[in-house]
């Protein structure tokens, strides 16, 4: 492999692991916080996807307005959906939230069915990101599949001031390591928990949208997604939105470069990595606590 | 004193550390049959940490524990538990839904495994049921064999708790706290009960209540951060000062 | 005794429906129900990994997939094989990926341990979709489908769906003792124990992961069988066999049907497969129908909501609630 080549996989590998991220942190957090596990948080990536495809001809192709509306739908949706159905699984056992969470997926999936369809889409990419940065002499870089990975990256940065730096943030450690505790502080615990959600919900249908021009529209994409980052939760540990962020990154880079090196073995590389985890160490690479 | 055998359970520097915090600091104690060697201390002194170490629960990061002259450092709690090992639990860990018999018959089981044979009932099993039937009759809950372990009294429940940890015939016992929760009626039966099984065990006794254990114990132990601070006959323990001052105020009465 | 009678009484009553069904029907009523029987073989052998053990698997349909595969792929293509290699051979694939996965997912408890189940399908289906392998997405046929001769006379053509019916129904019936033997065995009370309190079993001396490893193995090996029926049955196998749809699909006929008992596991299998049946038939539903998988999603919703039990555990539902009702009349 030459450089450029290898350069090229390399951000590849980088702008998927950044979008995996933002997908899988949503993920993580919901678990560590609220205790549920959701199978249908794939679901909300395919909603994005499908929402930047059906939104785009109302803002007449304008892509960030399109995804400014995506974004406040999905918060909307978020809300509601903690509101309705999400509150109601706190109390249940892992088994029957897997299959009520299940049982979302598959109305989600027809749901969609009904008000899009069940085609292929392709999203075009936004205009003035519509170009190529030159990578050596022959290699080009799509412009946009490196604003993606800045979005993401600058979302992840976000993640870590308000987790870090901020009073929600010191909730949101405190519940992720002792939900317990948290509720008998007295802090008002349903507003923490929907406000987390919506922006679980918001950053898996951030990341289905940006995606979208990158990686087309098609319906299994959420169940794709979702299994992915389950690798990604079980390597970089329940909870720990730094250990997605690693996690994310690792799987990126063998899923993309086990799928150069190795296209027939392509599909089953980063479940063979998440194998060699789990016989080194099994309580993932950086499960806290 | 009464007179005791040779120790059955040694426990040499046993430390536990957490990053850089030493639950349990160099503590050795020695466990002799027909003895009960209760470790006393405030909250957070690393009495239940010790016991999960001496138990092979948590792994231990320095020192050394001998079980009937074997070293089980490193070795797993069921096999501890198979070597003669019994634990009992401060949080009462019993099969709520089985009822009491099946409850210490199947952790009598565990002595007499026997995984292949897949058509023989369980219940059919002499060893297990006549290991269960002993185990009830010395804890004196053999009246209520058929009831669902989940519906008895607390007190009930802590006896079964020790009935299981006994059903298994194990030489040493480590008891977290079986009086916990009890009152005074319940607490006087626990005793009583301990006192029946102390003369065929070495045990070893984590206790809160004070009033039981300077009735019951031939040896305590005092732990405060982790540390020993003082290891002696009750009388002695008593009288310590450094013990006094680490209690002013904690003794319950 | 007369406990006995009763408690035998609804078991018995549908087995000799079941043994005397192919005399009233033909056809389509047939192959349904030869089906779901297998489908009910499937979900027992889950009940052993969730309901008796506690493990909560996402992935079993890996190991009914993967021995649904090695029925076809091992079967020479001029000829029938002979029941008796094809079935241990492929069982024994199914067994040896649940080992593997076993041994592996087993090091993880709670949550991590569905993720990683779901995984390890997933890389089984990944096999089996996108390489040759298995044909790719089409799936591939089964040429000649497996013979029982004994003593060079054929017993049985598995090809006629009767004779096929009856082999899934004594398989059914076989598995459903087996397992029903060996819940109440010195194994399978570990196995409770383990559901019920893993701590005080290591306490008390047992090396529990062994028995969790046999149980997935075991439970790996009884999907195998299940798949190996289908595969003779429809003589045909495709990787959606082995996707999370039919995992999910295999847990919910549990929940559905009651889990902790083996009759619940049959049941839910019917019930499930009915419940599909119901929302795809158009005469009720109309265009609507091709949405059933919505229909069905919020079933499952309401289900786990509002039958936790399933349908096994409903009469104690309604006579705790009606008990409970009185003794508020009788306050009030």
């Amino acid at each position: 492999m030459d450089l450029p080549t290898f350069l090229v996989q390399c951000l590849n590998a980088l702008q998927y692991g950044l979008l995996l991220f933002l997908v899988a942190s949503g993920l993580t957090l919901i678990f560590g916080i609220m205790g549920v596990i959701n199978l249908a948080h794939g679901s909300f990536y395919m909603i994005g996807a499908y929402l930047a495809f059906s939104l785009a001809p109302v803002f007449g192709g304008n892509f960030a307005a399109t995804l400014v509306a995506g974004l406040v739908l999905a918060v909307i949706f978020g809300y509601a959906l903690e509101w309705l159905f999400v509150s109601y699984l706190y109390e249940r056992d892992h088994l029957q939230q897997v299959l009520m969470t299940y049982g979302l997926i598959l109305v989600f999936e027809e749901l969609r069915s009904i008000l899009v369809d069940n085609d292929v889409h392709g999203v075009p990419v936004p205009k003035w990101l519509d170009g190529s940065v030159q990578l050596g002499d022959l290699m080009q870089y799509p412009v946009y599949r490196l604003a993606v990975s800045a979005v993401c990256l600058a979302v992840a940065a976000a993640l870590y001031v308000v987790i870090a730096r901020t009073r929600l943030g010191m909730m949101i450690r405190a519940g992720s390591s002792n939900r317990e505790m948290v509720q008998s502080l007295g802090i008002n615990i349903k507003f923490l928990y929907r406000v987390v959600f919506a922006a679980g919900v918001a950053l898996a249908v951030l990341a289905g949208m940006i995606a979208a021009p990158v990686s087309s529209v098609y319906p299994g994409m959420g169940a794709q997604v979702l299994i992915v980052c389950f690798v990604v939760v079980v390597i970089g540990g329940i909870g720990s939105v730094r250990g997605a962020f690693l996690a994310a990154l690792l799987v990126g880079i063998v899923d993309t470069f086990g799928k150069v090196l190795f296209p027939q073995a392509a599909g089953i590389a980063i479940y063979l990595l998440m194998a060699a985890i789990l016989l080194w160490k099994p309580e993932g690479l950086f499960r806290q606590g | 004193m009464p007179d005791t055998g040779a120790p059955l359970l040694r426990a040499h520097g046993v430390t536990r550390r957490f990053g850089g915090l030493a639950a349990v600091s160099e503590v050795s104690l020695d466990l002799a049959e027909g003895a009960i060697h209760a470790v006393i201390g405030t909250n957070g002194a690393g009495k239940s940490t010790l016991i999960n170490v001496l138990a092979g629960e948590i792994a231990i990061t320095g020192g050394s524990v001998e079980l009937l002259g074997i070293d089980v450092t490193h070795w797993p709690q069921p096999k501890r538990a198979q070597a003669g090992l019994g634990r009992s639990y401060q949080r009462t860990t019993i099969f709520p839904r089985f009822s009491v018999f099946e409850n210490c018959r199947l952790a009598a089981q565990a002595t007499h495994q026997v995984p292949w044979n897949w058509w023989t009932a369980a219940a059919d099993c002499p060893k297990s049921t006549a290991l269960a039937r002993e185990a009830l009759d010395r804890t004196g809950l053999a009246g209520l064999a058929d009831r669902t372990a989940g519906l008895l009294s607390h007190g009930e429940k802590r006896q079964l708790e020790i009935a299981m940890c006994v059903a298994t015939r194990p030489r040493v016992l480590l008891l977290d706290e079986p009086l916990a929760g009890m009152g005074a009626e319940e607490a006087q039966r626990m005793v009583e009960l301990l006192n029946r099984i102390k003369p065929t065990h070495a045990i070893l006794l984590v206790e809160h209540d004070m009033d039981a254990v300077f009735r019951v114990s031939d040896r305590i132990t005092v732990m405060v951060n982790g540390a020993v601070i003082a290891s002696d006959v009750p009388a002695a323990v008593r009288a310590d000062a450094e013990v006094q001052l680490a209690y002013l105020g904690e003794v319950h009465v | 005794m007369m406990a006995t009678i009763r408690r035998l009484f609804v078991p018995l009553t549908v087995m000799v429906l079941l043994f005397a069904f192919p005399l009233a029907t033909t056809g389509f009523y047939l192959e349904f129900t030869s089906k779901v029987m297998i489908l009910a073989i499937f979900a027992l052998s889950l009940e052993l990994l969730v309901g008796a053990t506690g493990l909560v698997s996402l992935g079993h349909a890996a190991f009914y997939g993967i021995a649904a595969y090695a029925t076809v792929l091992l079967s020479p293509k001029f000829g029938a094989a002979s029941v008796f290699w094809l079935l241990p051979a492929a069982v024994t694939c199914s067994a040896l990926y649940a080992l593997l996965v076993g041994a592996l997912s087993l090091r993880t408890r709670g949550v991590y341990f569905i993720m990683v189940t779901l995984a390890f399908a997933q890389m089984a289906y990944y096999v089996f979709h996108d390489t040759k392998l298995g044909g790719g997405t089409d799936g591939i046929y089964l040429n000649f489908k497996p013979e029982v001769i004994l003593f060079g006379t054929k017993l049985l053509d598995p090809g006629k769906p009767v004779a096929l019916y009856y082999v899934v129904l004594v398989s059914l019936v076989l598995v459903f003792l087996f397992l029903a033997v060996l819940l109440k065995s010195r194994f399978g009370r570990v196995l409770a124990g383990i559901k019920s309190n893993e701590q005080r079993m290591r306490a008390a001396g047992f090396a529990t992961f062994p028995y969790k490893l046999a149980a997935f193995t075991l439970a790996g090996a009884l999907a195998g069988l299940a798949g190996f029926l289908v595969a003779v049955k429809d003589g045909f196998v495709n990787p959606e066999m082995l996707s999370w749809h039919e995992s999910g699909a295999v847990l919910l006929m549990l929940i559905l049907g009651g889990m902790g008992r083996l009759s619940g596991a049959v049941l839910g299998a019917f019930a499930f497969a009915l419940l599909q049946l119901f929302f795809q038939w158009e005469v009720v539903f109309g265009n609507f129908a091709k949405h059933w998988p919505l229909m069905l999603g919020g079933t499952i919703i309401l289900c786990v909501a509002f039958m936790p039990n399933g349908l096994i555990g409903l009469p104690a539902q309604w006579r705790a609630r009606r008990a409970r009702k009185t003794t508020e009349e009788a306050r009030a």
